[in-house]
């Protein structure tokens, strides 16, 4: 018999706190892992000021950084998705709209009002993509037209940020339609001659860029932005072959003749700017 | 041309009863044994087993007899329907695509403009038509052709059967997207009456590239939506092989579209399917387009695009959240 009886406690190591040295203080670039301060990356839109690698810069962040300050009006806040074909995968599209709503506190993947930029009054709005990766159902195919209708009546120059995989599945048919809603009150809004700037952002795929996104009067792009009508898996899937490098790619877009401009993040205020007073 | 035969496993069992039909057929012209009641009776029977196949299809069932080979396409309307068809294939740009026809021609006697997408049926044609999947080139003969449409005052009939625009690189570096986006506005803008038929597939953005219509019919067995139900259940469930299940959840028949109000006239097709009796398949699509085409003549150019305008305006379900 022992003298000692074992008792089988499992010791828990528990790593110590590690001081970190500023953890949240410092960021590393995507591209070129460089590591520098948050603060001066988030003042430089999150474009790494080493190799110019541009990361998602948040929806609202996006707004305010083109448009005088506190001139922002958002609107349309109440729209929201409805599930018109009851759709479900391995999760119900209602849960999956209401997750991504408590994780990004966005009701759908694009946000939209008025603003002015150097005083010009313009219509405006941005994709979400961390909302379901931007893709346009019903509630973004009706805010997009709005923004229309509303640059429409008010005479003012419209502007669309889109980075969007295309529509969305989980809305079938209508998704498809929001192609043709959109483009069909953009047409409307061409009467009233004022201009229409479309930025597209990484990425913008399928069926946003096949609408809206490339009918823009001037199109510009952000640097090395993913842009085209098929994703490259499914191009890869049906050529069988591997894809040269920057396929794609906004340098290579504008190579071939398909957009108007790349224009780094931080130059992008100025450049709307001077377009809006440009045209409009 | 001769058609080789092409059996979808539903079809089957009535397709065995009709050969056993013509076999008796064939048995009782060479003997003095009259069939004529037991070939009376079997061909009620098939009938009546026709109807049930049919009458329960599921939404995959349709997706394939909507790819039925065998069905009619573009070309075999052009032909059927109208007279004096001239075709005129030029993008004026880079290529000539024959993944959709196009040209002018006469329906009951009247000119109009009719663009289609065009399947092949063998290899060969396959290659020609690129499997009805057009490139940027395709997309821009036809805004080309459109605009003639309107300045001439021309009717626009599309024949939309496509399983979706080319993905490939070639088409990317000229602008597929860009394309289809430009055809979305200008068929938005046009003066005069535009009806699309879906007569086969509707594969989404490669589809609507013609289909910006002030009516949209569709064949009783086509499908139309956002995605194919391969390409669904691939995203999904990372697999290509649960397209029945995404067929469902998609709701991609003329019925499920016609209930959401996308869809404004079925056209039946002939029992069994359009590739059972194309003819009469045919003389039902000339129906409904005679009768949609009669409406919409007469409205004025400008109530034309409003007419097309709010019919797309409104479509769309969201909620209003409090």
């Amino acid at each position: 018999m022992a003298w000692f009886q074992k008792t089988a406690t499992k010791v828990k190591a528990k790593a110590p706190p590690v001081a970190t040295k500023g953890e949240g203080l410092f960021h590393k670039c995507d591209a070129c892992n460089e590591v520098v301060y948050k603060q001066e990356w988030e003042a430089n839109f999150h474009v790494c000021r080493g190799c110019g690698h541009h990361e998602a810069l948040p929806v609202r962040r996006r707004l305010e950084m083109v448009l005088d300050p506190n001139t922002f009006e958002e609107l349309d806040t109440e729209l929201a998705p409805a599930d018109p074909l009851g759709f479900s995968d391995a999760k119900k599209y209602k849960d999956r709209v209401r997750s991504t709503f408590k994780n990004t506190g966005l009701r759908d993947a694009f946000v939209s009002g008025v603003g002015a930029i150097d005083g010009v009054k313009v219509s405006i709005g941005c994709f979400a993509f961390e909302f379901m990766g931007g893709s346009m159902g019903s509630v973004v195919g009706e805010k997009v037209t709005r923004i229309f209708d509303r640059a429409h009546d008010l005479r003012a120059p419209a502007i669309v940020f889109s980075s969007s995989g295309g529509a969305r599945m989980q809305e079938g048919i209508f998704s498809l339609m929001q192609m043709a809603k959109t483009s069909a009150a953009l047409h409307r809004f061409r009467e009233v001659r004022k201009p229409y700037i479309s930025v597209m952002l990484h990425p913008t795929t399928g069926g946003v860029a096949a609408s809206f996104a490339w009918l823009g009067d001037v199109v510009i792009a952000e640097p090395k932005a993913l842009i085209g009508f098929a994703g490259p898996r499914v191009i890869e899937q049906t050529i069988r072959e591997k894809l040269p490098e920057g396929f794609q790619r906004s340098e290579f877009l504008l190579d071939h003749g398909m957009i108007d401009a790349i224009v780094p993040r931080p130059e992008l205020r100025q450049k709307l700017s001077q377009l809006v007073q440009l045209l409009g | 041309m001769a058609r080789t035969v092409y059996t979808l496993e539903f079809e089957r069992p009535l397709l065995a009863l009709e050969a056993k039909i013509s076999e008796l057929k064939q048995l009782s012209s060479g003997t003095s044994v009259d069939f004529t009641d037991e070939i009376g009776k079997l061909e009620r029977k098939a009938k009546k087993l026709q109807a049930e196949i049919f009458r329960d299809l599921s939404r995959w069932q349709v997706v394939q007899l909507a790819r039925h080979p065998n069905r009619p396409y573009t070309l075999d309307y052009l032909s059927s329907l109208f007279t004096d068809f001239v075709e005129l294939e030029g993008d004026r740009r880079f290529a000539a695509d024959r993944a959709i026809v196009s040209g002018f021609a006469r329906f009951d006697g009247q000119p109009v403009l009719v663009i289609g997408h065009q399947k092949g049926r063998s290899t060969k044609e396959n290659m020609l038509r690129n499997f009805g999947m057009p490139r940027p080139e395709g997309y821009r003969k036809a805004r080309r052709l459109f605009d003639l449409a309107d300045r001439f005052r021309r009717p626009i009939i599309t024949f939309i059967d496509t399983p979706g625009a080319y993905p490939g690189i070639g088409a990317e570096e000229r602008g597929q997207a860009e394309a289809i986006a430009v055809n979305l506005e200008v068929m938005a803008s046009l003066g005069v009456p535009v009806i699309s038929v879906v007569i086969g597939e509707g594969g989404s953005g490669g589809a609507l590239g013609l289909g910006v219509a002030n009516r949209i019919l569709m064949l009783q067995y086509a499908w139309y939506n956002v995605i194919s139900p391969e390409s669904c259940s691939s995203i999904l469930y990372r697999d290509a092989s649960k397209a029945e299940k995404s067929a469902d959840a998609l709701k991609l028949t003329a019925r499920d579209l016609s209930s959401f109000g996308i869809v404004d006239e079925i056209v039946e097709e002939a029992p069994g399917g359009a590739h059972r009796d194309g003819a009469l398949t045919a003389q039902n699509v000339a129906a409904a387009v005679r009768r949609q085409l009669a409406e919409l003549s007469k409205l004025s150019p400008e109530e034309l695009v409003r007419d097309r305008y709010r019919k797309f305006r409104a479509m769309g379900v969201y909620a209003s959240a409090g």
